[in-house]
């Protein structure tokens, strides 16, 4: 005897949402996308970064920014890498990072961690006064001038850059480069050694 | 049977070592990785800039086999590397061997078969500036790899061998790959490679958490409708015997991913067989029913799961896998178990409180059994049935039999009709989805268990995107069946014409292919047509008769399609049995 066709079949009456979890069947459950700061001790080798950018690009985590430099050891690197995504996408990408070799370990820093970001203004120079005191405001300095331009320097965070390149653009803002955060866990805690 | 058919590589290494000359150059360095990890066989093709190393095989007792292309290298080792468990080695030179490789490459990542491939590169001083036959393999195929090595100094080049060798075969599964350029090969050294050893950095975990194991355990022991789902990462593991302990002591029906095929008994009353896209009705069933799922190595790909919104919906799902990053992925996971395969269930074993008390589930489990058999109709009138051919040679020979395939109908028909009962007999591409993987395929697995039967079941399409390789099986003599199941067409994209683009068949019909039989003829292997049923039987044994290569022209009838079917994305538990089923969901 065949069995029942697919519309009268038993089935029972749960659901999962698009990230495979259970969910009451009533309830709409959505993850929504959060920043995050992870941050990864790499060994310092060539093509580590293009293994990093390509995991994420591939994954398609979507990155806000992503920084890499050299630590007292020299063999390894840091990376600083701010994601948004929701919840299941954070952690998948944490494990994914731990899964490539050259990565050493990988940590999410925690809200309240130290960001830092460097900007690069360059603005035109017909008053370099003014470029001075707004410099000062966000705690910048003038790093190069000349008779058509002024370079100035700002160091915080995201918002607090965000704020002065709002400023200086009444100057006229000729070019712009930014770093993306570099970023700390306040404390005694290190990648190396939890506390 | 044993679960891992080589010989234990300890009793190799003792006997080799006391013949070797010191190395003097770094391509001998390379060989010298391979042979102290007991590789047996290489597979490759020749070319420039992977001389040297060539060079230095021709003093080695390592076997090469020359192949006609160097996808089916890549596709070979795969398939070697499935069938022992031990990394498959296939050599390229650089540009366009390197390139050919890479699909053979992306099969074995996605499907964590342990490869190592071995490219040839331009010598590091033209590197970067487009010289002849140069690519960036290491970027090419740094996202398909585990890792993906450029080896910079003829010192070193050997340590690199060994610690791609390690990284294949550790943790999960995969492919790596060192590309070698020319001068390092070339240059001289007498540093002896290290010791196949995982990086620093690759942690392989082996026993999973005991409180979370103690959780899992209850929360199956609890369970009124109990399933275990088994991955291809329990063969990977070698934990086929653990699961047959788990499942019949615990009384729980096992489902099997695709991958996961062999792991269990097909013969068994607790097997439902495999779920997903074209798994059986049962299967679909109980993995819908199911309240809590015993998952094992499996990575709930998308052709298992159909749409995850509806998969398992009422299952607590117990998730064992080596790879943390496959916990919770695709579907959540409630206690991730993270972990040996083996290891893990010889821990669950211990932790089970008691049975779960399912006997209702077991009897609605063989209900659905029964009302959803595996049928298909044989009139004698009409076209040859390609399951019946499947089904007859699988009832023709042992247990032990290898079963390869391309990629298509064909495919899904040799999993759905063939009994399989034993681990690494099942040798397919299942994530990548690989057409003509199944002519290289079947030369690996025949040198990897010279003693088992091996048949290749493919199709008109797939067959002839390797063909080529019949001259290699045929040069080396391997006792290997092909039957191809020929409908003149690429019959799954047919198949989904018909159902989901009304019956427009844009570039799926293949009234033009060659006929099989006489070009097997060609390439010196035995050539055989198939078109009734009477001669079937007399065909398949003839087949298996002939002391070498053959190939079974199959024309089986174009009108037949895939079933039970679940559409891309949909409900398991709406499978459907027949095109108008597949019209009412």
């Amino acid at each position: 005897m065949p069995g029942p066709a697919p519309d009268e079949r038993m089935r029972p009456k749960g659901r999962r949402n698009t990230q495979g979890i259970r969910v009451d069947p009533e309830a709409e459950v959505t993850h929504e996308p959060r920043q995050a700061v992870l941050s990864a001790l790499v060994k310092h080798r060539p093509g580590v970064l293009s293994e990093v950018s390509a995991l994420f690009s591939r994954r398609q985590f979507n990155i806000e920014s992503l920084t890499v430099g050299p630590t007292v050891d020299e063999d390894t690197a840091r990376m600083t890498i701010l994601i948004e995504e929701p919840e299941p996408g954070i952690d998948q990408a944490k494990k994914q990072l731990r899964k490539l070799v050259p990565v050493i370990s990988v940590r999410e820093l925690e809200g309240e961690a130290v960001r830092r970001e460097l900007a690069l203004v360059k603005v035109s120079g017909e008053k370099p006064d003014d470029v001075n005191a707004i410099a000062d405001m966000y705690g910048g300095q003038a790093v190069d001038a000349s008779t058509d331009s002024v370079t100035v320097e700002i160091t915080g965070s995201k918002q607090k850059i965000d704020a002065a390149v709002e400023a200086f653009k009444q100057f006229d803002v000729q070019e712009i480069v930014r770093t993306g955060a570099a970023a700390l866990e306040r404390g005694p805690k290190t990648l190396e050694k939890d506390v | 049977m044993s679960e891992r058919a080589s010989v234990p590589k300890e009793e190799e290494e003792t006997e080799s070592e006391t013949e070797q000359e010191p190395v003097t150059t770094g391509a001998q360095s390379v060989i010298r990785a391979l042979e102290n990890a007991g590789t047996d066989y290489v597979f490759g093709v020749q070319g420039g800039a992977i001389m040297p190393v060539y060079d230095a095989l021709y003093d080695s007792d390592i076997n090469h086999v020359t192949m006609a292309h160097e996808q089916g290298a890549s596709h070979a080792a795969d398939a070697y590397g499935i069938v022992t468990g031990d990394p498959g080695v296939c050599f390229a030179t650089s540009g366009p061997g390197a390139t050919n490789l890479v699909t053979g490459i992306a099969d074995a990542n996605m499907d964590s078969d342990p490869v190592i491939a071995l490219t040839g590169q331009v010598p590091t001083e033209f590197v970067g500036n487009d010289a002849f036959q140069e690519t960036d393999t290491v970027g090419i195929t740094q996202p398909i790899t585990k890792e993906s090595y450029f080896a910079a100094d003829s010192d070193t080049v050997g340590d690199n061998v060994s610690e791609a060798f390690a990284l294949a075969d550790a943790g999960r599964q995969g492919p790596t790959l060192v590309d070698l350029p020319k001068d390092v090969t070339q240059g001289e050294t007498e540093v002896e490679p290290g010791k196949p050893e995982t990086p620093d950095t690759y942690d392989v975990p082996e026993e999973a958490d005991d409180e979370n194991v103690q959780e899992a355990a209850e929360a199956l022991a609890e369970a009124d409708r109990p399933v275990i789902l088994s991955g291809g990462g329990v063969i990977k593991a070698n934990a086929s015997s653990a699961l047959r302990e788990f499942a019949k002591e615990y009384e729980i029906p096992v489902i099997t991913t695709m991958p996961g095929i062999g792991s269990f008994p097909e013969d068994h009353e607790l097997s439902l067989e495999w779920a997903g896209m074209h798994g059986t009705g049962y299967a679909n069933m109980a993995i819908t029913n199911t309240d809590c799922m015993l998952a094992i190595g499996t990575r709930f790909d998308d052709r298992l799961t159909g749409g995850v919104d509806s998969f398992a919906p009422d299952a607590e799902v117990i998730h064992v896998d080596i790879d943390p990053a496959e916990i919770s992925k695709n579907v959540y996971a409630d206690y991730p178990l993270i972990g040996d395969a083996r290891e893990v269930l010889r821990q669950l074993f211990d932790a089970m409180p008691r049975a779960p008390d399912a006997d209702e589930w077991r009897d609605q489990c063989q209900e659905w059994k029964s009302e959803y058999p595996m049928d298909y109709d044989t009139p004698d009138d009409e076209p040859l049935k390609p399951q019946y051919v499947v089904e007859q040679f699988s009832e023709m020979t042992p247990d032990d039999t290898i079963v390869c395939t391309g990629v298509g109908q064909h495919q899904m028909w040799a999993s759905q009709f063939w009994e399989y009962t034993e681990p690494r007999t099942w040798v397919s591409s299942h994530g990548l989805g690989t057409m003509g993987y199944g002519v290289p395929a079947a030369i690996g697995a025949k040198l990897a268990a010279p003693d088992q039967e091996v048949v290749c079941f493919d199709g008109d399409g797939s067959f002839l995107m390797t063909v080529q390789g019949l001259s290699v099986a045929v040069r080396e003599q391997l006792d290997i069946t092909y039957v191809v199941l020929n409908n003149e067409a690429v019959g799954m994209v047919r198949q989904w014409q018909d159902g989901f683009y009304e019956g427009r068949r844009m570039a799926s019909e293949y009234p033009w292919i060659p006929q099989f039989d006489k070009l097997a003829e060609a390439f010196g292997a035995r050539g055989f047509t198939l078109e009734s049923y009477e001669n079937v039987e007399e065909t398949i044994q003839e087949a298996r008769d002939y002391d070498g290569p053959s190939v079974i022209d199959a024309h089986i009838d174009p009108g037949e399609n895939v079933f039970p079917m679940v559409p891309s994305g949909g409900d398991n538990g709406l499978f459907a049995l027949n095109e108008d089923q597949l019209d009412m969901i």
